[in-house]
């Protein structure tokens, strides 16, 4: 390890057993030796990673890749079962915030025993009472016993403490979001701070943006492995587009059209409806600006004349966000007399990310409704723009 | 090491919020530190002169300067135990060296106990025994080797509990069984001449006979005595923190 890398972590993994049914006291390991089964998960599948002395990154990642167990393995809360971490400098976490606070002792005593924990001497916290206190913004409270603390006094408090430790290297996770917009602002400039003072800074969050601030390199973790890593600006989109489309696949795949209703005089029923994307997959996520096609499949009862058939899209929220039908475009009116589908194909879905429902409908040129067949299908949309709105409205911008 | 002592701090505001915390929200407070062992002894006192009576000159004595001992020893193995147990929060949440833990709780026990001596020395200065100053000089010797034996029975118990919980309830019963094979309640004397070989295999019965040769003898414990307790002191703090240092690295995972 050289003198210039703050943390070195060398082919690290990490298996965790999840037990069924564990027995933990003599009469359970002795009678029911065979229920203690346990599956090992590998958590974190050979991770290399050097950060140097003065560097912030960021750990991104979905829930459960296993940034948060790699941070564990840097505070030592866990240790690694193969590889090896190695960090130079006192490590001060913000984790879990306010271990150790006893709710009937004062916010100065907590002080003390806080940072304690941190491994300061009582000499080097007289020395930051100061400072803790008032960046706590406590100092009327600060002798009262911390049950009488809101959650936000207690959260301030907490963070007061962590933040002022003077650490060679912070291990943050997912905390920033303290207090008010105030507080949260003062958090934010005091690691700044920090940063620029040359600590050496680890941050696991969901909010890149957070990340893009401080960090000058993001981590990408998936699958216990370090999928990408590189500036926040270039890692952050690509990133944003796999989480969007896996996100949302699932979440596309397990939408029911639950409380579907359907009217009519049912001459010609609707058999099935794909919702599909530029790939032709039914059921996917459709990104927004990518090509979707709606099929309908029907069936015919009765012959019947004069035939419409049309599609209205509703954002979740009941917000109608378009409705079109084959008399509105100018279509010669249909007959059916035998089964058959009809599709409509949207070339440009400028729908910004959101869930949406589909109705889809067949009526006559009278408006009288055959088989209208509302809350036929739900799909999402995803984008890793954050733009804001119903639609995408194409633009430029010209700034002089 | 260097790292437990930047972390001394931890174990005193630990030692202290125990200390202050054990009789919280009780009338007395504080003052149950020295009520109790008063009140214990007024106990024994009333039973071994009225209903028990015993051939030893001020039995009362003979008991209390054996007994105060042997309840930092059994409280430090019992509490000690499910110590990491208690603490659990803080283990699972928080970096710092496990060690400190075991070793605030046996610290506390052991302030708990010199408060106690407090006590001893009031009724040893009433008794009419008197004190042999240089035999008090071993004092302090006999605690700190007691200390050290404490300390390590409970990183051993203390880090096997987590894995095995049972353990806890276990020691219970070990430790009263240990209590009457230590001569805290009897002289050594009335041991059978045939079981004290077996007899002096127990660490704890040098520690206790020093203690008595000081305070109810008034006289300076044999030497070999004391390096007997000091070596199995040593012994047992070695074999208790390689046990915990093998231990403590699942701790987060176990709990």
């Amino acid at each position: 390890m050289s003198q210039e890398d703050a943390i070195v972590i060398k082919d690290v993994q990490k298996k965790f057993r999840v037990f069924y049914d564990k027995g933990q006291s003599f009469k359970e390991i002795l009678l029911f030796k065979n229920r203690s089964h346990y599956e090992e998960r590998t958590v974190l599948n050979g991770i290399s990673l050097t950060v140097k002395k003065g560097e912030a990154i960021g750990l991104v990642g979905h829930n459960g890749c296993g940034k948060s167990t790699l941070l564990k393995l840097m505070t030592r809360i866990l240790y690694p079962d193969n590889g090896s971490i190695s960090i130079n400098g006192r490590v001060s976490s913000l984790i879990e915030l306010g271990a150790g606070f006893h709710p009937d002792m004062s916010g100065r005593e907590n002080i003390y025993t806080n940072a304690a924990i941190f491994g300061l001497t009582k000499k080097e916290i007289d020395k930051r009472l100061n400072d803790i206190i008032s960046f706590s913004e406590l100092e009327e409270f600060i002798d009262n016993p911390v049950r009488t603390y809101s959650s936000g006094m207690y959260m301030r408090l907490a963070f007061s403490v962590a933040i002022n430790v003077d650490a060679d290297v912070l291990l943050i996770d997912e905390i920033l979001a303290v207090g008010d917009a105030n507080f949260q602002a003062k958090c934010f400039n005091r690691l700044q701070e920090i940063k620029a003072s040359g600590t050496t800074i680890v941050i696991v969050s969901h909010a890149l943006a957070q990340i893009e601030q401080i960090c000058d390199r993001t981590v990408w973790i998936n699958d216990g492995k370090i999928c990408a890593e590189g500036a926040p600006r270039d890692i952050h989109p690509v990133y944003l587009e796999f989480m969007g489309k896996n996100m949302r696949d699932t979440e596309s795949a397990n939408l029911i059209a639950s409380n579907n209703t359907r009217w009519g005089n049912q001459n010609i029923k609707i058999k099935e409806v794909k919702v599909l994307d530029d790939e032709g997959n039914d059921g996917k996520a459709i990104a927004t600006g990518s090509r979707v096609t709606f099929t309908i499949d029907y069936e015919m009862v009765k012959k019947t004349e004069n035939v419409v058939f049309g599609i209205a899209i509703y954002r979740v929220d009941g917000i109608h966000c378009y409705g079109v039908n084959t008399l509105i475009d100018g279509l010669p009116a249909i007959t059916v007399d035998s089964d058959g589908s009809y599709s409509i194909t949207i070339d440009k879905l400028q729908l910004l990310p959101g869930e949406y429902i589909l109705d889809v409908s067949i009526e006559n040129t009278d408006a009288v409704p055959v088989d209208y067949y509302k809350n036929a299908r739900r799909f999402v949309t995803f984008s890793p723009v954050s733009d804001a709105g119903c639609f995408r409205l194409e633009h430029t911008w010209k700034i002089n | 090491m260097k790292e437990l002592y930047n972390y001394r701090q931890m174990i005193f505001s630990l030692v202290k919020k125990d200390l202050r915390g054990r009789y919280k929200g009780s009338v007395l407070g504080f003052l149950w530190t020295f009520v109790n062992p008063l009140l214990q002894l007024c106990v024994y006192t009333i039973v071994f002169s009225v209903l028990l009576p015993t051939n030893i000159d001020k039995y009362y004595l003979h008991l209390f300067v054996a007994l105060i001992p042997w309840i930092f020893f059994s409280s430090s193995i019992t509490v000690g135990s499910s110590s990491i147990i208690a603490q659990k929060d803080l283990v699972k949440k928080i970096y710092f060296p496990r060690e400190v833990i075991p070793i605030a709780y046996v610290t506390s026990c052991f302030v708990n106990m010199l408060l106690c001596f407090v006590v001893i020395f009031v009724v040893i200065a009433f008794s009419g025994i008197g004190f042999n100053f240089i035999a008090l000089l071993y004092l302090p010797v006999i605690m700190i080797v007691e200390y050290l034996f404490a300390l390590g029975m409970a990183m051993l118990t203390s880090a096997v509990t987590v894995y095995f919980r049972d353990l806890e309830h276990i020691l219970g019963i070990v430790t009263m069984a240990w209590m009457y094979m230590t001569p805290v309640m009897y002289s050594v004397d009335i041991v059978p001449e045939k079981y004290q070989s077996l007899f002096s295999l127990n660490p704890m019965t040098p520690v206790i006979q020093a203690y008595r040769d000081i305070l109810y003898f008034a006289k300076v414990p044999e030497l070999s005595t004391l390096a007997s307790a000091f070596v199995l002191g040593v012994i047992f703090l070695a074999v208790g923190s390689l046990v915990f240092t093998k231990l403590k690295k699942r701790f987060a995972e176990e709990l």
